[in-house]
């Protein structure tokens, strides 16, 4: 703020102490859970300084559950989902963006449509799809059904509307053809628009739990979130020192991606966010 | 804003100047290229979205097919059965009471956070994180958490209130506090995704009008009153339209924390769609309760439309 307005020391003190307070309180539940996975069990609800660290209750976890498989399987389901976004919300984008054709806004009001209803909601039918397809229990029918989205249509619809036409022009004159025009002109043009994208997207799929619950019911095809919570509710009993270490694990690297990338992060849910 | 209107009639012209230079076959060719563009994200589309919502109308028309007893037309039975539910409402009656829990408080935290981190406190990008980090979290993980968090007599919460003298309480066992619990863990869930698009509208406010504001001898609390929240009402409209949908599709925390329970204390339409549909296999209540759910989001739809549009007018 400017010198005009400079806010007074009490309030100043008030306020400061106000969001410590907050954000103590906010992280708390986080960092008990960090407590007792990084300590012996006999520490594990004792706060005593200079109790001794451990990585024991990793150990345990990773060898309790098959997590390799199940980062394997998260791993592969995000790469088809937000690949295949990338080239299909794309093309979708393009298309709405820069073509006149009959029925246009009516069939881009219909794919808002799915902003609001999600495959998950409509589980019972899209199941018997699924089952129809033969792809129940495979990693491809946990995908399938998010291979495109409304939201990524949406957002690079928006970004190639602003491109200028003259570019598209020049690049038309110098020999492109539509698809030489979209991959050398709009695309680059966008690029922040599909990290921000992309980073949404990784982190609802690393997260998304109840599609895959559904689809899914072999340890070769459960990704992370559907075997930590098989793992916790039948395998372990309440050893909350494993449980809350196979926790951490799994959310691992969304968290360790979060604190190197913060700002961008927080940019892009931004950025996604406002629609 | 004041500059659309022009830069949408050159749009407009250039757009309207473009068919004219066009043959008919340039036309066709262009709209044939332009569904070519479209087909695989409209054919996925229409799979997973659109036909199943026609489905499900259809289906919840009919009973549910049984080994000896194919599904048959049955009109409004399924609708009827639902009605008469007990379940049914106290699932609708807690959703409603998950939705009015989450929402106020969500908006006020995440406004207070906010407000906190836009100012130039100690340690301001620390706390920033503090607030978002739960965002980032698998909804799973936070669960499992809170789970811990809320373990009678071991937990954290449990161990805080036992120096205030208060014993061993099972909050996620109980019917009083078992969907409290619940509204707690997506309240700290989402107040810091809300929080940053206010701290982006905050950013958006030009610093004249505090100065201005300052100047006019206006206290700090007038100047939020008057000028800022009024100015966030955009962002207000949106997280209020996203809590509610929150509200009514996030069951991920639910299923793993209580399940429902206890004796469906923490039941909603969603967790009882996928009970209904995946547990006892009923296609034909499970297509009723969608078609309510389906109502439902739009409903929130179409007032987030109507209202925005409204808006418009005076920003």
């Amino acid at each position: 703020m400017s010198a005009a307005y400079r806010p007074s020391t009490g309030y100043r003190t008030a306020t400061t102490i106000a969001a410590w307070v907050l954000g103590i309180l906010w992280l708390s539940p986080l960092l008990y859970a960090i407590w007792t996975a990084f300590h012996p069990a006999a520490y594990s609800t004792r706060f005593v300084l200079g109790a001794p660290l451990t990585l024991e209750n990793f150990v345990r976890a990773w060898h309790a559950a098959p997590f390799s498989r199940y980062f394997f399987n998260t791993t592969i389901i995000v790469i088809m989902i937000v690949g295949a976004q990338c080239v299909l919300c794309t093309l979708a984008a393009f298309a709405f963006a820069r073509s006149k054709f009959r029925g246009r806004d009516i069939l881009f009001s219909l794919v808002l449509l799915q902003l609001m209803i999600s495959p998950d909601i409509l589980a019972v039918v899209n199941y018997r799809t699924i089952r129809a397809l033969g792809a129940v229990d495979t990693l491809f029918g946990v995908a399938l059904p998010y291979l495109t989205s409304a939201f990524g249509i949406f957002l690079l619809r928006q970004t190639f509307m602003t491109v200028p036409r003259d570019l598209e022009d020049a690049a038309r004159i110098e020999g492109c053809g539509t698809l030489g025009v979209l991959w050398r002109v709009y695309v680059p043009l966008a690029r922040p628009v599909y990290l921000a994208y992309g980073l949404v997207q990784v982190s609802f799929h690393w997260n998304n739990f109840l599609w895959p619950l559904i689809i899914t019911n072999s340890v070769e095809t459960r990704p992370l979130t559907v075997g930590l919570s098989v793992f916790s509710s039948v395998d372990q009993g309440i050893d909350w020192s494993v449980i809350t270490a196979a926790t951490l694990m799994t959310s691992g690297p969304l968290l360790v991606g979060f604190l190197v990338f913060q700002r961008q992060f927080v940019q892009s849910f931004m950025r996604a966010g406002i629609r | 804003m004041t500059h659309q209107p022009a830069a949408d009639s050159t749009a407009f012209a250039a757009s309207a100047a473009g068919p004219a230079r066009q043959s008919p076959w340039q036309r066709w060719s262009g709209s044939v290229e332009a569904w070519l563009l479209l087909l695989p994200s409209v054919v996925l589309l229409a799979t997973f979205t659109h036909i199943p919502i026609v489905a499900t109308l259809i289906d919840s028309f009919y009973s549910t097919p049984r080994p000896n007893r194919p599904s048959r037309f049955v009109g409004l039975r399924n609708y009827e059965d639902m009605v008469a539910d007990p379940l049914f409402w106290k699932v609708m009656w807690n959703n409603a009471v998950y939705a009015v829990g989450t929402i106020p408080l969500s908006i006020a935290l995440a406004l207070a956070m906010a407000l906190f981190v836009n100012d130039r406190i100690p340690g301001r990008g620390f706390l920033r994180m503090a607030y978002f980090t739960p965002t980032v979290l698998p909804m799973i993980a936070v669960a499992n958490i809170w789970l811990f968090f809320y373990t009678p007599d071991y937990g954290l919460l449990d161990q805080v209130l036992r120096l205030f003298g208060v014993g061993a309480t099972n909050w996620l066992g109980m019917q009083e506090t078992a969907l409290g619990a619940i509204i707690t863990v997506a309240v700290w869930k989402e107040a810091g995704f809300f929080m940053i698009f206010y701290l982006a509208a905050l950013q958006q406010i030009p610093p004249d009008l505090r100065e201005a504001a300052a100047i006019e001898g206006a206290s700090r609390w007038t100047f939020f009153r008057r000028v800022t929240w009024p100015l966030l009402a955009p962002v207000t409209l949106f997280v209020l339209v996203n809590a509610i949908i929150n509200a009514f599709r996030t069951v991920d925390h639910i299923l793993v924390m209580t399940h429902g329970g206890p004796d469906n204390a923490t039941n909603v339409l969603l967790l009882m769609i996928y009970e209904t549909g995946f547990k006892f296999w009923d296609q034909g209540a499970a297509t009723a309760l969608t078609i309510v759910l389906l109502a439902v989001l739009s409903g929130l739809a179409l007032f987030q439309f109507v209202v925005a549009s409204r808006r418009v007018h005076y920003q």
